[in-house]
């Protein structure tokens, strides 16, 4: 079964003509490394969203034939039967119906919406009732205002905004399992290269897959309002080739890294987080700071980017996100932690430690 | 002697009248119960918060013309977008069917007016009372917290977020009960719309000699008395939530957010249809009048009309399909939603055949509708593509999604409301619109119409979700994004046309006479504006179209009407 899930190679040019239509209109930047940073559904990346985008050429085939047609009547009709000055002055013939031509036009809606419901019914199954693999990598998303917490329960990882999952090969199939939960309003899990969207509800726990086909980074963000920062609520997902992933599980499942005595600003900064409220709400493993409410800053150094994907995880940033987060992103949950400058620095520095 | 009157000092009594007689005229606006009366009241009331919707739709595009722009704050933008779309579909959309309904119902069955002339104006205080209590939440929301908070919880306002814990103060109970208030007005408006329709037609006019327009409004009258308890009863629910201690859609103490959805939709759903089948009956009558032929299987689009309302009970459930239902739920709303394109297509092939073989004249309700047309076409056509479930996995609350209802809501039913207002505001007024601004107006508002919502369908596929108040730079969406505002400017420079042009008609267009488009149905054949009694004496008539047989002795509608 789960083989025949695996997508069909689609050839390049039609799958990518076009997004690259689009791109030829500037519309598609990429980053630095040549990867798209368009969140492009036009562009999948994995196997659901390949289905999608599949069954989604197939519905534009069928609506642009009606689209033509249709269109093409009205346009006929408007350019045929406008009113002329040469016309004669007698109103024209009064038609007021044919039940022949109006069953016609009943009869073929029908039709046309048997195809598409048992299309549509087809990749519903197919990627909803998919069976899970032995081999699946299993995480526990969990939606928070505005960030997103990853846990990896058979791997006894905690992260936060930055998901890894391993790349998908055809000989391996290892997709990844999402048990999607909400610790406070509804969410949505939204990244477009790697499949559709699916919500994050207080009380109902919901399920999707994905999978990547190619090494990379894939965007996406948070698409149900869920508040004052929802726009600001960014998905970063990194597909990693297998002995990548296999390498970053085992950096993560370390605890945090002691600050190295001769670096005295840390060891400070350690003080700091411990005794202050940081830690009410942070996790930093091996020390004594437990919170749950805030992202776990255990590996804080090997996310790119800090509060949800907004800013590059850089030691100014972090400095402006301690002092105020507000600067960043306002509307945040987090307070302006009221540190001496000195303070901030050493907790910066200790940060700056949590490889 | 007795008959003659005695003079009176003149000039303090001529003072006194003026300011009196301004009084006298407010007065009786206020106390009205004459349905043209309470129609124009409806219709003006809509047309300012079209007004107010529409700036706030402005200040909405001006933040998201650029990436990180900081022209609105996060929370005014999340106020801005609630209230867009709060006031838009309740304020504007609900009061301007029932403005037009409450005018021309009566007119149409031949009727002297509503069959509760009372309750109608009942119905409209309550309606207006419900708009100013959600406005009066820009002033009132935060309570004694302070000023300037409007709900900001969007328009379907899902659970929890609208719980005490996360919407604190009271913007979110203005919400809730303008709603209530807004709604009961509602509900008398329908009742009394399906009265008037089954019990008030003149002689002769059987139910299936009404004009499509009647129709259209008693089917969505008939939807609007199904819709509006569910949607009342989740504001009550909401409310004993937030102040008597109820869990209904607590989740922290075991509620359920997805009850809420499901309330919220099977309100919000053929809300859509309750707007935009009074519009189909617009498209009706204007697009026979300008194709000078009567309309093309006049039973088809009667039952099409009642199917559409009635399929429009069970679809509710696909603005759900990113919310973790089974399979099986998500093909059987897949289903039922694809089958409301088989009524819609039959409506669009009626009205293509009634042009078909006419000799159209393009005036500026011709054009409006035959913009419609082709809008309405493309907005059918993306519902099927946000249908198709796995398709809507990525739409979903995407700017696609945005695209495809205002194609709806703006290309289809705005633009029929235009066509409306250019076509009946001679009936009401008893003067001309100018053609000349009327053109202006529609090709300005069409050009910018596409502009803007053609490309939110682009920028939805390249994954921009809703209810942001600012993007990323590389997102990709940055020339889209001006595209779509520039769009929308174009479109309120439109909209202000129109406004001159009522204003500059109102006083000096040119006189329209009884019947200036040389028109069939009923409102046409008395004077313009109507007397308050509407009819000299009762009408009676012999087939749909009673004005084309006085016009046409010889050759009859009642002879061929099948």
């Amino acid at each position: 079964m789960w083989v025949t899930m695996q997508r069909r190679s689609i050839p390049l040019t039609r799958s990518q003509l076009f997004p690259l239509a689009l791109a030829a209109l500037g519309a598609m930047p990429s980053d630095a490394y040549g990867a798209l940073t368009t969140p492009s559904i036009l562009a999948p990346a994995s196997t659901p969203a390949h289905q999608i985008y599949t069954l989604s050429q197939f519905v534009v085939l069928i609506t642009g034939a009606i689209f033509v047609v249709v269109g093409g009547l009205l346009a006929f009709v408007i350019v045929r039967f406008r009113a002329r000055k040469t016309d004669a002055d007698h109103e024209p013939a009064q038609i007021y119906g044919s039940a022949q031509v109006e069953l016609a036009w009943t009869v073929i809606p029908v039709l046309i919406v048997v195809v598409l419901f048992l299309t549509t019914a087809r990749i519903i199954f197919a990627i909803q009732d998919a069976p899970k693999p032995q081999t699946a990598v299993d995480v526990t998303v969990v939606g928070h205002q505005f960030w997103w917490e990853f846990r990896y329960p058979k791997l006894g990882i905690t992260t936060a905004n930055e998901l890894h999952i391993p790349v998908n090969s055809p000989s391996a199939a290892r997709p990844t399992y999402l048990q999607l939960l909400s610790a406070d309003v509804d969410h949505s899990f939204w990244v477009p290269q790697l499949g559709g969207k699916t919500d994050l509800i207080p009380n109902h726990p919901n399920q999707m897959w994905i999978d990547a086909e190619k090494p990379g980074l894939y965007l996406g963000q948070c698409a149900q309002f869920c508040g004052v920062e929802h726009a600001k609520m960014l998905l970063r997902v990194y597909a990693d080739p297998p002995d990548q992933f296999a390498a970053w599980v085992k950096a993560q499942q370390r605890p945090a890294v002691q600050p190295d005595a001769q670096n005295a600003a840390a060891v400070a900064g350690r003080h700091v987080f411990e005794t202050e409220a940081c830690a009410n709400c942070h996790t930093i493993s091996g020390t004594t700071a437990k919170g749950t409410f805030g992202p776990d800053l255990t590996h804080l150094m090997s996310r790119a980017t800090i509060a949800s994907g907004i800013a590059p995880n850089t030691p100014g940033n972090l400095r402006s996100w301690i002092q105020d987060p507000n600067t960043l992103k306002p509307g945040a949950l987090m307070p302006a932690m009221q540190l001496s400058d000195q303070e901030t620095n050493q907790v910066v520095a200790y940060l700056a430690t949590l490889q | 002697m007795a008959d003659q009157t005695i003079p009176m000092p003149g000039t303090l009594d001529a003072e006194r009248s003026r300011s009196a007689a301004l009084l006298e005229w407010l007065h009786s606006w206020v106390i009205t119960v004459d349905h043209k009366k309470l129609g124009i009241l409806y219709i003006v009331y809509a047309l300012v918060f079209l007004l107010i919707a529409g700036a706030e739709a402005m200040a909405i595009r001006i933040q998201l013309a650029i990436p990180h722009n900081h022209f609105l704050s996060p929370e005014l933008y999340n106020e801005f977008f609630t209230m867009h779309g709060t006031t838009m579909v309740f304020l504007v959309g609900m009061t301007l069917i029932f403005g037009f309904g409450n005018y021309f119902v009566p007119l149409m069955v031949g009727a002297r007016d509503m069959a509760f002339p009372r309750l109608n104006a009942f119905s409209f205080w309550m309606t207006a009372f419900g708009g100013l209590l959600l406005y009066f939440s820009f002033i009132g929301g935060f309570g004694m917290y302070g000023m300037g908070s409007a709900p900001d919880i969007t328009w379907w306002a899902y659970a929890p977020l609208t719980a005490k814990a996360f919407s604190p103060g009271h913007s979110t109970d203005y919400w809730a009960l303008a709603l209530i208030v807004s709604g009961f007005g509602t509900l008398g408006a329908a009742i009394n719309i399906l009265a008037t329709a089954f019990s008030m037609r003149c002689r002769g006019m059987t139910l299936l000699r009404m004009p499509l327009f009647v129709w259209l409004m008693v089917v969505a009258s008939g939807d609007t008395l199904i819709v509006i308890t569910p949607l009342t009863a989740a504001q009550v629910m909401l409310i004993i939530d937030r102040y008597l201690g109820g869990h209904f859609f607590d989740t922290q103490a075991g509620g359920s957010a997805t009850v809420w959805m499901h309330f919220f939709w099977i309100f919000g759903h053929p809300e859509v249809y309750v707007l935009i089948l009074p519009a189909f009956g617009i498209a009706s009558e204007v697009i026979q009048v300008f194709s000078r032929k009567a309309i093309f299987g006049y039973p088809a689009m009667v039952a099409a009309s009642v199917g559409i309302a009635f399929v429009s009970l069970s679809v509710w459930a696909h603005h759900m399909f990113t919310i973790g239902m089974t399979s099986v739920s998500n093909a059987f709303f897949a289903l039922s939603t694809m089958m409301v394109g088989i009524p819609t297509g039959i409506k669009i092939f009626n009205w293509i055949a009634t042009m078909w073989g006419g000799k159209i004249r393009f005036a500026t309700p011709m054009l409006f509708c035959t913009a419609f047309l082709f809008q309405f076409l493309c907005a059918g056509l993306t519902g099927i593509m946000l249908a198709v479930a796995p398709w809507d996995w990525q739409l979903h609350n995407s700017y696609f999604v945005i695209a495809h209802f205002h194609y709806t809501l703006t290309g289809s039913f705005v633009f029929c409301f235009f066509a409306a207002i250019y076509y009946w505001f001679p009936k009401i007024i008893g003067r001309m619109l100018s053609e000349k601004l009327g053109k202006w107006h529609f090709w300005l508002f069409f050009i910018g119409f596409h502009m803007t919502f053609d490309t939110m369908h682009f920028v939805g596929m390249l994954g921009m979700p809703r209810s942001i108040y600012t993007f990323e730079p590389d997102r990709g969406w940055n020339t889209l994004n001006m595209i779509v505002s520039l769009g929308g400017f174009i479109q309120a420079i439109a909209v202000l046309i129109l406004v001159w042009n009522i204003v500059d008609s109102f006083l000096h267009g040119p006189l329209a006479g009884n019947d200036p488009w040389d028109a069939w149905t009923l409102e046409w054949s008395t004077p313009s504006p109507p007397p308050p009694y509407n009819f000299a004496t009762d009408p009676v008539v012999r087939s749909r179209r009673p004005l084309w047989d006085i016009k046409h002795p010889n050759d009859p509608d009642w002879k061929y009407e099948r």
